[in-house]
């Protein structure tokens, strides 16, 4: 259980974290998103207690973390995969961790093997790529077999086997009861990873609630994206039916899961205002041919991306030119 | 590998556990000092040089001593010369103290440090007493190696130094507390600074530079320098010989210590107090 309230904090005259209150609860993976600066790793580090907070106050079970008398054993953390000295081999970096907290030393051979680095445990970090520098994070946060995991951008680098293998982890972790906070810019990996998502942007949050509340009271509508050889006479008796049609739409939001066909052209409409049901209906009582018919519901990524637009931090202007 | 289970055991059922203690601390830092090559490196050149110069320059002095002026063999110092290699020995001690802690700001470490023992001070305490203890120990074995080759190098061609000489086996032991002061001093300079460059010419200007200046000053200027400037000061504790305008061996030591003291104070308040 994490709880942070009124948590601020200012550099400077940038305010990195304004007021934040949230609890993160255990049994569950708490998705941390927002867009880049949006204040997401100021906010663990705070967690941590490696950045003291300007006002406010956050704790880990209870307990501010700079007091807890074991902190490994209880809070596993994962911040920056690059923050060791990389002429440490890997199995000495964990050694040092592990005895500072008064961990035995077999448990560095088993976290070793829990991220599959025993192969490269004697060589020095520095030839480490981002991806086995990732594991080797996530092996010194599992250290103390902790109740509270954090990991800061766990996937950065990894590879498609690596990604897979961290999100069944990370839901692993959870599953045993533990608090499983995860930080993301990349709403499409915590739709597939978190159970609950924590929305922040220029340091406030924004959401704080379950994934599928989120495209629920997104204010995108569900749409039925239809392709049909007689696309223009259903687009016409659609509108009959006060439903909006629009061209075959380009947007992700039309195009289904990719390999299921879906294409866009002249014989692709997206309709909103009618359930998939109500369009077969039509389109069987006035015998118009249907090639597919595909219900499309508002991506988490675009209730994220509506929900961050106004604080997103650095944003291109659109355009090349 | 995308198989591997994760622990044996849930949260519900761990293994009660005590809580860490600064032994852990120590027995932490000691792994980190041992583990990365800069160490190693350090502490040959600490054990090569500081014997082997002192080797060469006693052979060399004793060879010409036959050759000296009155005033020149009246101040012959056959301990001292031994202890020639002392001065590349303590750029090395001091080059180690300060990048076993900037090279933690330098490459990110200082915040799995941080996070893994929260209580500041005791990485600080513990990473100091680590370092000065080595270095104490290394330092004994320099001080003492060298002045027994000195001494043989130098006996058949000039008076030559024994353990039970007044003063002797002081200034020997004392080689020993001047590095370990030396080595809480640049673990101290090195947290307070955090930039390894910055630190380093720190304590080269500590060592050498601003001694260096003050010969060039007047002596009324010089005088009070060389007499309570701390690693002058500490330096007394190794000399057998007492030379004017310097402080007694004990105080001066004192003095070193008590800079030394001062600086890891400002080290833990600024290391308690800053964002890592």
């Amino acid at each position: 259980m994490i709880e942070a309230l009124g948590l601020v904090k200012r550099y400077g005259s940038t305010m990195a974290v304004n007021d934040l209150s949230f609890s993160v609860r255990p049994g569950m993976v708490t998705g941390f998103l927002g867009p880049n600066g949006a204040g997401k790793t100021t906010t663990m580090r705070l967690i941590l207690g490696l950045d003291a907070p300007t006002q406010g106050s956050v704790t880990v079970g209870g307990r501010s973390y700079r007091d807890l008398p074991s902190p490994m054993r209880e809070v596993g953390a994962l911040l920056d995969a690059k923050a060791l000295h990389g002429g440490r081999r890997a199995y000495d970096h964990l050694l040092c961790l592990a005895r500072s907290n008064g961990i035995p030393a077999s448990r560095v051979e088993e976290v070793l093997a829990i991220v599959g680095l025993e192969g490269v445990a004697r060589r020095r970090a520095k030839g480490f790529s981002l991806g086995m520098g990732q594991r080797l994070g996530i092996a010194s946060a599992l250290l103390g077999d902790p109740a509270v995991l954090i990991f800061d951008e766990p996937v950065n680098g990894l590879d498609p086997d690596g990604v897979h293998w961290a999100r069944t982890l990370m839901r692993t972790l959870a599953a045993e009861g533990r608090t499983v906070l995860v930080s993301s810019h990349l709403m499409s990996e915590m739709a597939l990873t978190a159970d609950h998502l924590l929305v922040i942007g220029k340091g406030k949050l924004i959401a704080d609630t379950s994934a599928d509340e989120l495209t629920r009271s997104s204010s995108r509508q569900s749409s039925v994206h239809v392709r049909s050889p007689q696309a223009a006479e259903l687009a016409a008796r659609c509108r009959q039916a006060d439903a909006t049609v629009r061209p075959g739409s380009t947007s992700p939001a039309a195009a289904p899961e990719a390999g299921t066909g879906g294409g866009t052209g002249p014989d692709v409409i997206e309709i909103t205002g009618m359930d998939s049901a109500e369009v077969g209906k039509l389109a069987a009582a006035h015998g118009i041919t249907l090639f597919e018919l595909i219900p499309v519901r508002p991506s988490l990524e675009e209730a994220f991306m509506e929900l961050t637009r106004d604080s997103v931090e650095y944003q291109a202007t659109g355009g090349t030119q | 590998m995308t198989g591997a289970t994760i622990t044996r055991t849930s949260p519900d059922h761990r293994a009660a556990f005590r809580p860490a203690t600064f032994a852990d601390v120590l027995r932490s830092e000691w792994i980190k000092l041992r583990s990365v090559r800069s160490t190693f490196w350090a502490l040959t050149v600490t054990v090569v040089l500081g014997i082997g110069l002192g080797a060469v320059i006693s052979a060399v002095s004793a060879h010409s001593y036959a050759k000296f002026s009155p005033s020149e063999m009246l101040s012959w110092d056959p301990t001292g010369v031994s202890q020639s290699g002392m001065l590349i020995a303590q750029l090395a001690i001091a080059v180690l103290g300060v990048l076993c802690i900037s090279s933690e700001y330098s490459s990110g470490m200082i915040r799995t440090s941080l996070i893994a023992v929260p209580r500041r001070g005791r990485v600080l305490a513990a990473k100091s007493l680590v370092f000065a203890v080595v270095t104490f120990v290394v330092g004994e074995v320099v001080c003492f190696t060298a002045f027994f080759a000195g001494q043989a190098l130098i006996s058949g061609h000039a008076p030559h130094a024994a353990l039970g000489d007044p003063g002797v086996a002081r200034a020997l032991a004392g080689g020993g507390l001047y590095l370990a002061a030396l080595a809480v001093l640049s673990v101290a300079v090195g947290t307070v600074l955090r930039h390894p460059a910055a630190a380093i010419a720190a304590m080269i200007a500590v060592l050498l530079v601003l001694p260096g200046i003050a010969q060039a000053l007047p002596d009324s200027w010089r005088n009070p320098v060389t007499e309570f400037w701390p690693t002058q000061a500490g330096s007394q504790l190794t000399s057998v010989y007492h030379s004017a305008h310097t402080l007694q061996p004990w105080p001066g030591f004192g003095v070193m210590c008590l800079f030394t003291a001062i600086v890891y104070a400002i080290a833990w308040t600024l290391l308690d107090h800053r964002d890592a």
